[in-house]
Protein backbone atom coordinates (compact mmCIF):
# COMPACT_ATOMS: atom_id res chain seq x y z
CA UNK A 1 0.00 0.00 0.00
CA UNK A 2 1.18 3.20 -0.89
CA UNK A 3 0.91 5.86 1.79
CA UNK A 4 2.85 8.92 0.26
CA UNK A 5 5.67 9.65 -2.00
CA UNK A 6 8.54 12.27 -1.73
CA UNK A 7 9.96 14.55 -4.39
CA UNK A 8 13.37 15.34 -3.60
CA UNK A 9 14.17 18.36 -5.87
CA UNK A 10 17.16 18.99 -8.44
CA UNK A 11 18.07 21.48 -10.46
CA UNK A 12 16.64 23.34 -12.62
CA UNK A 13 16.96 24.31 -16.17
CA UNK A 14 20.06 26.72 -15.22
CA UNK A 15 21.70 23.70 -13.34
CA UNK A 16 20.81 26.12 -9.78
CA UNK A 17 19.61 23.86 -7.36
CA UNK A 18 15.70 23.83 -6.81
CA UNK A 19 14.39 25.93 -4.56
CA UNK A 20 11.70 23.29 -3.28
CA UNK A 21 13.95 20.63 -1.65
CA UNK A 22 11.57 18.39 -0.67
CA UNK A 23 7.55 17.79 -1.20
CA UNK A 24 5.60 15.02 0.42
CA UNK A 25 2.20 13.61 -1.15
CA UNK A 26 0.23 11.38 1.38
CA UNK A 27 -2.94 9.29 -0.14
CA UNK A 28 -6.19 10.86 -0.52
CA UNK A 29 -4.15 14.27 -0.99
CA UNK A 30 -5.04 16.55 -4.37
CA UNK A 31 -1.84 17.98 -5.28
CA UNK A 32 -1.40 20.95 -8.11
CA UNK A 33 1.02 21.79 -10.58
CA UNK A 34 1.09 25.34 -11.59
CA UNK A 35 3.21 27.71 -13.72
CA UNK A 36 4.01 29.33 -17.43
CA UNK A 37 4.19 27.36 -20.54
CA UNK A 38 7.72 25.92 -20.54
CA UNK A 39 8.56 26.03 -16.68
CA UNK A 40 8.84 22.47 -16.60
CA UNK A 41 5.57 20.95 -15.13
CA UNK A 42 5.05 18.22 -17.48
CA UNK A 43 8.93 17.11 -16.71
CA UNK A 44 8.05 16.89 -13.31
CA UNK A 45 5.06 15.04 -14.32
CA UNK A 46 7.85 13.00 -16.13
CA UNK A 47 9.73 12.61 -13.05
CA UNK A 48 6.98 11.04 -11.43
CA UNK A 49 5.79 8.93 -13.86
CA UNK A 50 9.45 7.18 -14.21
CA UNK A 51 9.47 7.43 -10.49
CA UNK A 52 13.02 9.07 -11.47
CA UNK A 53 16.19 7.96 -9.20
CA UNK A 54 18.26 11.23 -10.18
CA UNK A 55 18.97 9.85 -13.61
CA UNK A 56 16.61 12.18 -15.34
CA UNK A 57 17.80 16.10 -16.85
CA UNK A 58 16.23 17.07 -13.05
CA UNK A 59 18.73 14.64 -11.35
CA UNK A 60 15.03 14.65 -9.03
CA UNK A 61 14.65 11.24 -7.08
CA UNK A 62 11.13 10.25 -6.12
CA UNK A 63 10.86 7.95 -2.94
CA UNK A 64 7.71 5.85 -1.96
CA UNK A 65 7.00 5.32 1.21
CA UNK A 66 10.08 6.87 2.05
CA UNK A 67 12.17 4.40 0.58
CA UNK A 68 13.70 3.98 -2.98
CA UNK A 69 11.48 1.81 -5.16
CA UNK A 70 13.50 -1.14 -6.45
CA UNK A 71 14.81 -1.67 -9.86
CA UNK A 72 11.44 -4.12 -10.33
CA UNK A 73 9.19 -1.84 -8.95
CA UNK A 74 10.39 0.79 -11.27
CA UNK A 75 10.22 -1.19 -14.43
CA UNK A 76 7.80 -3.67 -13.94
CA UNK A 77 5.00 -3.04 -16.24
CA UNK A 78 2.60 -4.99 -14.59
CA UNK A 79 3.67 -3.00 -11.39
CA UNK A 80 3.11 0.44 -12.46
CA UNK A 81 2.19 2.49 -9.95
CA UNK A 82 1.44 5.45 -11.90
CA UNK A 83 -1.86 6.19 -14.24
CA UNK A 84 -1.66 8.98 -16.35
CA UNK A 85 -4.77 11.08 -17.85
CA UNK A 86 -4.08 13.68 -20.18
CA UNK A 87 -6.03 15.90 -22.90
CA UNK A 88 -4.53 15.23 -26.11
CA UNK A 89 -5.23 11.22 -25.00
CA UNK A 90 -7.91 9.96 -27.08
CA UNK A 91 -9.44 6.24 -27.53
CA UNK A 92 -8.22 4.74 -30.74
CA UNK A 93 -9.33 1.26 -30.10
CA UNK A 94 -11.71 0.27 -32.57
CA UNK A 95 -14.48 -1.40 -30.04
CA UNK A 96 -17.15 -1.07 -28.12
CA UNK A 97 -17.35 0.62 -24.74
CA UNK A 98 -18.35 -2.49 -22.53
CA UNK A 99 -16.21 -5.10 -24.48
CA UNK A 100 -13.49 -3.02 -24.46
CA UNK A 101 -13.84 -2.14 -20.95
CA UNK A 102 -14.06 -5.97 -19.87
CA UNK A 103 -10.77 -6.53 -21.84
CA UNK A 104 -8.92 -3.88 -19.67
CA UNK A 105 -10.75 -5.83 -16.45
CA UNK A 106 -9.70 -9.08 -17.80
CA UNK A 107 -6.02 -7.57 -18.54
CA UNK A 108 -5.80 -6.40 -14.33
CA UNK A 109 -7.46 -9.26 -13.36
CA UNK A 110 -10.09 -7.72 -12.33
CA UNK A 111 -14.16 -9.27 -12.33
CA UNK A 112 -15.65 -8.04 -14.95
CA UNK A 113 -18.77 -7.31 -13.17
CA UNK A 114 -17.43 -3.95 -12.61
CA UNK A 115 -17.91 -2.52 -15.84
CA UNK A 116 -21.32 -1.58 -15.16
CA UNK A 117 -20.06 0.15 -11.94
CA UNK A 118 -17.09 2.30 -14.43
CA UNK A 119 -20.16 3.15 -16.79
CA UNK A 120 -22.47 4.55 -14.40
CA UNK A 121 -19.70 6.30 -12.67
CA UNK A 122 -18.70 8.03 -15.96
CA UNK A 123 -22.23 9.60 -16.48
CA UNK A 124 -22.15 10.88 -13.40
CA UNK A 125 -19.31 12.90 -14.82
CA UNK A 126 -20.84 13.99 -17.65
CA UNK A 127 -23.98 15.34 -19.38
CA UNK A 128 -23.84 13.19 -22.55
CA UNK A 129 -24.80 9.09 -21.42
CA UNK A 130 -22.69 6.52 -22.48
CA UNK A 131 -24.67 3.19 -23.19
CA UNK A 132 -22.04 0.00 -23.47
CA UNK A 133 -23.01 -0.65 -26.81
CA UNK A 134 -21.80 2.78 -27.98
CA UNK A 135 -18.18 2.31 -30.43
CA UNK A 136 -15.29 3.63 -27.99
CA UNK A 137 -14.30 5.74 -30.85
CA UNK A 138 -17.46 8.14 -31.30
CA UNK A 139 -17.58 9.27 -27.78
CA UNK A 140 -16.96 12.80 -27.63
CA UNK A 141 -14.15 14.73 -25.64
CA UNK A 142 -16.25 14.74 -22.51
CA UNK A 143 -17.69 11.59 -22.74
CA UNK A 144 -13.99 10.26 -23.39
CA UNK A 145 -12.49 11.98 -20.58
CA UNK A 146 -15.62 10.92 -18.23
CA UNK A 147 -14.88 7.41 -18.91
CA UNK A 148 -11.11 7.74 -18.67
CA UNK A 149 -11.54 8.96 -15.05
CA UNK A 150 -13.89 6.48 -14.08
CA UNK A 151 -11.96 3.98 -15.52
CA UNK A 152 -8.72 4.85 -13.68
CA UNK A 153 -10.61 5.04 -10.56
CA UNK A 154 -12.17 1.59 -10.45
CA UNK A 155 -10.05 -0.76 -13.06
CA UNK A 156 -6.86 0.40 -13.07
CA UNK A 157 -5.38 0.40 -9.41
CA UNK A 158 -2.18 2.84 -9.61
CA UNK A 159 -1.93 4.33 -6.65
CA UNK A 160 -0.83 7.49 -7.88
CA UNK A 161 -2.84 9.47 -10.75
CA UNK A 162 -1.05 12.27 -12.56
CA UNK A 163 -3.85 14.52 -14.87
CA UNK A 164 -2.17 16.69 -17.36
CA UNK A 165 -4.90 19.70 -18.26
CA UNK A 166 -8.30 18.56 -18.33
CA UNK A 167 -9.75 22.00 -18.07
CA UNK A 168 -11.93 22.10 -21.78
CA UNK A 169 -13.04 18.44 -21.37
CA UNK A 170 -16.50 19.26 -20.66
CA UNK A 171 -16.59 17.21 -17.51
CA UNK A 172 -17.57 18.04 -13.89
CA UNK A 173 -13.77 18.75 -13.14
CA UNK A 174 -14.71 19.14 -9.46
CA UNK A 175 -16.42 15.73 -9.12
CA UNK A 176 -13.46 13.82 -10.94
CA UNK A 177 -11.07 14.84 -8.81
CA UNK A 178 -12.79 13.88 -5.79
CA UNK A 179 -13.34 10.67 -7.18
CA UNK A 180 -10.36 9.75 -8.01
CA UNK A 181 -8.88 11.24 -4.64
CA UNK A 182 -12.05 9.14 -3.13
CA UNK A 183 -10.46 5.89 -4.29
CA UNK A 184 -7.41 6.38 -1.84
CA UNK A 185 -5.06 7.44 -4.83
CA UNK A 186 -2.62 10.48 -4.91
CA UNK A 187 -3.98 12.88 -7.39
CA UNK A 188 -1.45 15.44 -9.23
CA UNK A 189 -2.54 17.70 -11.69
CA UNK A 190 -1.27 19.77 -13.65
CA UNK A 191 -3.30 22.65 -14.51
CA UNK A 192 -4.29 26.60 -15.48
CA UNK A 193 -7.48 26.24 -14.22
CA UNK A 194 -8.43 27.66 -11.17
CA UNK A 195 -11.66 25.44 -10.66
CA UNK A 196 -9.00 22.63 -10.57
CA UNK A 197 -6.21 24.85 -8.91
CA UNK A 198 -8.17 26.13 -5.76
CA UNK A 199 -9.75 22.66 -5.13
CA UNK A 200 -6.08 21.16 -4.32
CA UNK A 201 -4.62 21.04 -0.91
CA UNK A 202 -1.51 22.48 -1.99
CA UNK A 203 0.16 23.36 -5.67
CA UNK A 204 3.64 23.26 -6.52
CA UNK A 205 4.52 26.52 -8.61
CA UNK A 206 7.63 25.52 -10.84
CA UNK A 207 10.05 28.41 -12.57
CA UNK A 208 12.64 27.66 -15.16
CA UNK A 209 12.28 24.34 -14.66
CA UNK A 210 12.43 23.95 -10.85
CA UNK A 211 9.86 23.27 -8.01
CA UNK A 212 9.69 27.49 -7.04
CA UNK A 213 7.33 27.31 -3.91
CA UNK A 214 4.63 25.33 -2.84
CA UNK A 215 1.35 27.35 -2.18
CA UNK A 216 -1.29 25.51 0.45
CA UNK A 217 -4.41 26.20 -0.18
CA UNK A 218 -6.49 29.03 1.81
CA UNK A 219 -9.98 28.49 3.26
CA UNK A 220 -10.64 31.62 1.94
CA UNK A 221 -9.13 29.99 -1.48
CA UNK A 222 -11.94 26.94 -0.94
CA UNK A 223 -14.55 28.96 -0.53
CA UNK A 224 -14.33 31.09 -3.58
CA UNK A 225 -13.02 27.43 -5.51
CA UNK A 226 -16.95 26.56 -4.08
CA UNK A 227 -18.03 29.26 -6.19
CA UNK A 228 -16.34 28.34 -9.44
CA UNK A 229 -17.48 24.95 -9.13
CA UNK A 230 -21.12 26.22 -8.80
CA UNK A 231 -20.17 28.28 -12.33
CA UNK A 232 -18.69 25.46 -13.79
CA UNK A 233 -21.98 23.18 -13.18
CA UNK A 234 -24.37 25.85 -14.31
CA UNK A 235 -21.93 26.18 -17.53
CA UNK A 236 -22.39 22.80 -18.01
CA UNK A 237 -25.87 22.47 -17.61
CA UNK A 238 -25.87 25.71 -20.23
CA UNK A 239 -23.75 23.74 -22.48
CA UNK A 240 -26.36 20.68 -22.22
CA UNK A 241 -29.48 23.20 -23.06
CA UNK A 242 -27.73 24.24 -26.59
CA UNK A 243 -26.76 20.91 -27.06
CA UNK A 244 -30.65 20.04 -27.13
CA UNK A 245 -31.12 22.66 -29.14
CA UNK A 246 -33.61 24.79 -25.95
CA UNK A 247 -33.76 28.07 -25.82
CA UNK A 248 -31.60 29.71 -23.41
CA UNK A 249 -34.08 32.10 -21.29
CA UNK A 250 -32.48 32.87 -18.05
CA UNK A 251 -29.45 32.00 -15.84
CA UNK A 252 -29.59 32.19 -12.24
CA UNK A 253 -26.33 33.31 -10.16
CA UNK A 254 -28.41 34.00 -7.20
CA UNK A 255 -26.59 31.65 -5.10
CA UNK A 256 -22.60 32.30 -6.50
CA UNK B 1 31.61 -5.40 -29.97
CA UNK B 2 28.28 -5.77 -29.22
CA UNK B 3 25.48 -5.51 -31.44
CA UNK B 4 21.93 -3.96 -31.28
CA UNK B 5 19.73 -4.84 -34.30
CA UNK B 6 16.39 -2.51 -33.82
CA UNK B 7 13.10 -3.05 -35.75
CA UNK B 8 9.79 -2.05 -36.18
CA UNK B 9 7.53 -0.69 -38.50
CA UNK B 10 8.02 2.50 -40.81
CA UNK B 11 6.60 5.45 -38.38
CA UNK B 12 7.07 4.12 -35.29
CA UNK B 13 9.61 6.23 -33.87
CA UNK B 14 13.06 4.13 -34.12
CA UNK B 15 15.55 6.80 -35.05
CA UNK B 16 13.76 9.45 -32.19
CA UNK B 17 14.03 6.75 -29.66
CA UNK B 18 17.77 5.36 -31.09
CA UNK B 19 18.59 9.19 -31.05
CA UNK B 20 18.13 10.01 -27.46
CA UNK B 21 19.34 6.40 -26.08
CA UNK B 22 22.88 7.03 -28.10
CA UNK B 23 22.94 10.77 -26.54
CA UNK B 24 23.30 8.91 -23.64
CA UNK B 25 25.61 6.34 -24.36
CA UNK B 26 27.69 9.49 -25.70
CA UNK B 27 27.57 10.97 -22.03
CA UNK B 28 29.20 7.89 -20.79
CA UNK B 29 31.95 8.07 -23.18
CA UNK B 30 30.67 5.26 -25.15
CA UNK B 31 31.36 5.28 -29.02
CA UNK B 32 28.47 3.32 -31.13
CA UNK B 33 27.95 3.44 -35.28
CA UNK B 34 24.71 2.84 -36.75
CA UNK B 35 23.86 1.38 -39.92
CA UNK B 36 20.74 2.09 -41.01
CA UNK B 37 19.05 -0.27 -43.70
CA UNK B 38 16.17 1.25 -45.48
CA UNK B 39 14.17 0.02 -48.86
CA UNK B 40 13.98 3.17 -50.75
CA UNK B 41 14.98 6.01 -49.26
CA UNK B 42 15.62 7.41 -46.06
CA UNK B 43 17.65 11.11 -45.22
CA UNK B 44 17.74 9.50 -41.35
CA UNK B 45 21.60 9.51 -41.62
CA UNK B 46 21.66 13.41 -41.34
CA UNK B 47 19.91 13.41 -38.04
CA UNK B 48 22.08 10.78 -36.95
CA UNK B 49 25.11 12.74 -38.42
CA UNK B 50 23.59 15.71 -36.14
CA UNK B 51 24.64 13.84 -32.84
CA UNK B 52 28.05 13.24 -33.88
CA UNK B 53 27.51 9.33 -34.76
CA UNK B 54 29.34 7.90 -37.87
CA UNK B 55 26.49 6.56 -39.85
CA UNK B 56 25.94 4.04 -43.07
CA UNK B 57 23.13 3.78 -45.18
CA UNK B 58 22.00 0.32 -47.13
CA UNK B 59 19.22 0.55 -49.13
CA UNK B 60 17.96 -2.73 -49.98
CA UNK B 61 16.20 -1.24 -53.43
CA UNK B 62 13.87 -4.48 -54.31
CA UNK B 63 15.52 -7.31 -52.20
CA UNK B 64 13.59 -8.00 -48.55
CA UNK B 65 15.36 -5.34 -46.18
CA UNK B 66 16.12 -8.06 -43.74
CA UNK B 67 17.44 -10.38 -45.71
CA UNK B 68 19.50 -7.56 -47.18
CA UNK B 69 20.46 -6.69 -43.53
CA UNK B 70 21.50 -10.70 -42.88
CA UNK B 71 23.62 -11.29 -45.64
CA UNK B 72 25.62 -7.81 -44.80
CA UNK B 73 26.40 -7.99 -40.76
CA UNK B 74 29.93 -9.30 -41.13
CA UNK B 75 30.74 -6.08 -42.97
CA UNK B 76 29.02 -4.05 -40.69
CA UNK B 77 31.01 -5.34 -37.55
CA UNK B 78 34.23 -4.41 -39.81
CA UNK B 79 32.91 -1.42 -40.38
CA UNK B 80 32.01 -0.52 -36.57
CA UNK B 81 35.17 -1.91 -35.52
CA UNK B 82 37.17 0.17 -37.70
CA UNK B 83 35.40 3.25 -36.43
CA UNK B 84 36.60 1.95 -32.94
CA UNK B 85 33.04 1.83 -31.86
CA UNK B 86 32.33 0.04 -28.80
CA UNK B 87 28.41 -0.70 -30.14
CA UNK B 88 27.42 -1.44 -33.57
CA UNK B 89 23.66 -0.16 -33.82
CA UNK B 90 21.60 -1.82 -37.09
CA UNK B 91 17.97 0.25 -37.70
CA UNK B 92 16.48 -2.24 -39.94
CA UNK B 93 12.60 -1.42 -42.03
CA UNK B 94 11.32 -4.55 -40.86
CA UNK B 95 8.28 -4.56 -43.17
CA UNK B 96 6.68 -7.78 -43.92
CA UNK B 97 5.93 -8.80 -40.27
CA UNK B 98 7.15 -12.23 -40.67
CA UNK B 99 10.72 -11.58 -40.14
CA UNK B 100 12.79 -10.88 -37.21
CA UNK B 101 16.67 -9.87 -38.05
CA UNK B 102 17.62 -10.62 -34.09
CA UNK B 103 20.92 -12.89 -33.68
CA UNK B 104 21.11 -14.83 -30.97
CA UNK B 105 24.22 -12.95 -28.92
CA UNK B 106 22.82 -9.42 -29.82
CA UNK B 107 20.44 -7.29 -27.87
CA UNK B 108 17.27 -7.39 -30.26
CA UNK B 109 15.04 -4.28 -29.71
CA UNK B 110 11.43 -4.01 -30.98
CA UNK B 111 10.08 -0.29 -31.27
CA UNK B 112 6.27 -0.89 -31.53
CA UNK B 113 3.84 2.33 -31.87
CA UNK B 114 0.72 2.36 -29.54
CA UNK B 115 -1.72 4.15 -31.48
CA UNK B 116 -1.79 0.92 -33.81
CA UNK B 117 -4.40 -0.76 -32.21
CA UNK B 118 -4.57 -3.02 -29.43
CA UNK B 119 -4.37 -6.11 -31.54
CA UNK B 120 -1.01 -5.52 -33.31
CA UNK B 121 1.23 -7.18 -30.69
CA UNK B 122 -0.85 -10.09 -32.28
CA UNK B 123 -0.18 -9.01 -35.93
CA UNK B 124 3.91 -8.53 -36.09
CA UNK B 125 4.88 -11.83 -35.37
CA UNK B 126 8.54 -13.19 -34.68
CA UNK B 127 10.07 -9.36 -34.98
CA UNK B 128 8.19 -8.55 -31.36
CA UNK B 129 7.81 -12.69 -30.34
CA UNK B 130 11.95 -12.95 -30.47
CA UNK B 131 12.98 -9.35 -29.08
CA UNK B 132 14.85 -9.08 -26.18
CA UNK B 133 13.20 -5.82 -25.27
CA UNK B 134 9.74 -3.99 -26.74
CA UNK B 135 10.10 -0.04 -26.91
CA UNK B 136 6.66 1.31 -26.91
CA UNK B 137 5.79 4.42 -28.21
CA UNK B 138 3.36 7.39 -28.68
CA UNK B 139 1.68 5.79 -25.37
CA UNK B 140 0.90 9.56 -24.58
CA UNK B 141 -1.65 9.90 -27.13
CA UNK B 142 -3.79 6.97 -26.27
CA UNK B 143 -6.09 6.33 -22.98
CA UNK B 144 -4.77 4.83 -19.62
CA UNK B 145 -6.81 1.67 -20.57
CA UNK B 146 -5.58 1.27 -23.88
CA UNK B 147 -1.83 1.46 -22.70
CA UNK B 148 -2.42 -1.10 -19.77
CA UNK B 149 -4.23 -3.63 -22.17
CA UNK B 150 -1.30 -2.93 -25.22
CA UNK B 151 1.29 -3.77 -22.68
CA UNK B 152 -0.69 -6.86 -21.83
CA UNK B 153 -0.59 -8.20 -25.26
CA UNK B 154 2.85 -7.62 -25.78
CA UNK B 155 3.34 -10.28 -22.87
CA UNK B 156 0.84 -12.23 -23.76
CA UNK B 157 2.95 -12.88 -27.03
CA UNK B 158 6.76 -12.27 -25.66
CA UNK B 159 6.44 -12.55 -22.13
CA UNK B 160 10.12 -12.91 -21.20
CA UNK B 161 10.26 -9.42 -23.25
CA UNK B 162 11.47 -6.05 -21.04
CA UNK B 163 8.43 -3.20 -21.68
CA UNK B 164 10.35 0.31 -21.84
CA UNK B 165 7.48 2.84 -22.57
CA UNK B 166 9.56 5.55 -24.64
CA UNK B 167 8.20 9.32 -26.03
CA UNK B 168 10.68 9.89 -29.22
CA UNK B 169 9.79 14.08 -28.32
CA UNK B 170 11.01 13.97 -24.87
CA UNK B 171 13.22 11.15 -24.34
CA UNK B 172 11.62 9.65 -21.44
CA UNK B 173 12.36 6.28 -21.16
CA UNK B 174 15.34 5.96 -23.70
CA UNK B 175 18.13 6.03 -20.95
CA UNK B 176 16.57 2.89 -19.71
CA UNK B 177 17.26 0.97 -23.75
CA UNK B 178 20.95 2.80 -23.31
CA UNK B 179 21.77 0.67 -20.22
CA UNK B 180 20.10 -2.22 -21.53
CA UNK B 181 22.33 -1.83 -25.15
CA UNK B 182 25.26 -1.10 -21.93
CA UNK B 183 24.80 -4.37 -20.23
CA UNK B 184 23.79 -6.53 -23.39
CA UNK B 185 26.55 -9.51 -24.11
CA UNK B 186 29.21 -9.43 -26.93
CA UNK B 187 28.49 -10.90 -30.00
CA UNK B 188 30.38 -14.11 -31.44
CA UNK B 189 31.88 -14.93 -34.81
CA UNK B 190 29.45 -17.44 -35.86
CA UNK B 191 26.46 -15.03 -35.32
CA UNK B 192 22.92 -17.41 -35.86
CA UNK B 193 19.45 -15.88 -36.43
CA UNK B 194 16.87 -16.65 -33.50
CA UNK B 195 14.06 -17.32 -36.16
CA UNK B 196 14.51 -18.61 -39.91
CA UNK B 197 13.30 -15.88 -42.69
CA UNK B 198 9.92 -16.55 -44.16
CA UNK B 199 9.40 -18.70 -46.90
CA UNK B 200 9.47 -17.71 -50.18
CA UNK B 201 10.49 -19.74 -52.79
CA UNK B 202 7.97 -18.97 -56.17
CA UNK B 203 8.54 -17.26 -59.80
CA UNK B 204 7.18 -13.87 -58.18
CA UNK B 205 10.42 -13.59 -56.01
CA UNK B 206 12.32 -13.59 -59.48
CA UNK B 207 10.30 -11.07 -60.83
CA UNK B 208 6.94 -12.78 -62.34
CA UNK B 209 4.83 -9.61 -62.46
CA UNK B 210 1.68 -11.95 -64.12
CA UNK B 211 -1.60 -12.56 -61.48
CA UNK B 212 -2.75 -15.84 -62.82
CA UNK B 213 -2.05 -18.91 -60.98
CA UNK B 214 -1.43 -20.76 -64.02
CA UNK B 215 1.56 -18.61 -64.42
CA UNK B 216 3.48 -19.52 -61.56
CA UNK B 217 6.05 -22.31 -60.36
CA UNK B 218 7.78 -23.70 -56.46
CA UNK B 219 5.82 -23.42 -53.81
CA UNK B 220 2.24 -21.81 -53.74
CA UNK B 221 0.30 -21.50 -51.04
CA UNK B 222 -4.01 -21.11 -51.67
CA UNK B 223 -6.36 -19.29 -49.18
CA UNK B 224 -8.16 -22.71 -48.92
CA UNK B 225 -4.90 -23.99 -47.25
CA UNK B 226 -4.02 -25.93 -49.33
CA UNK B 227 0.02 -25.79 -50.47
CA UNK B 228 1.63 -27.47 -53.28
CA UNK B 229 4.82 -27.58 -55.27
CA UNK B 230 4.81 -26.65 -58.90
CA UNK B 231 8.01 -27.59 -61.24
CA UNK B 232 10.59 -29.71 -61.59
Amino acid sequence: MIENITILGGYDKKGNKEAVEEVVIHREEIFGVVGPTGSGKSSLIGDIEQLAQEDTFSKRKILVNGKEPSYDDRTNPRKKMVAQLSQNMNFLADMGVGEFLTLHAKCRGVKDTCVDKVIELANSLTGEPIKKEHELTILSGGQSRALMVADVAIISDSPIVLIDEIENAGIRKHDALQVLSGHGKIVMVVTHDPVLALMTDKRIVMKNGGMDKVVTTSLHEKTISQKLNKIDELMLNLREKVRRGELVNDISVDDI
Amino acid sequence: MKMIIVAGTPGSGKTAVLIHALKSLKTKNLKSSVVKIDCLYTDDDQKFAKIGVPVKIGLSMDMCPDHYAIYNVEDMLSWAQENDSDYLIVETAGLCHRCAPYTKNSLGVCVIDATSGPNTPLKVGPFLSTADIAVITKGDMISQAEREIFREKILEVNPKAKIIEANGLSGQGCVELAEEMINTKEVSEEEKLRHSAPLAVCTLCVGETKVNKKHHRGILRRIDGFESYEGE
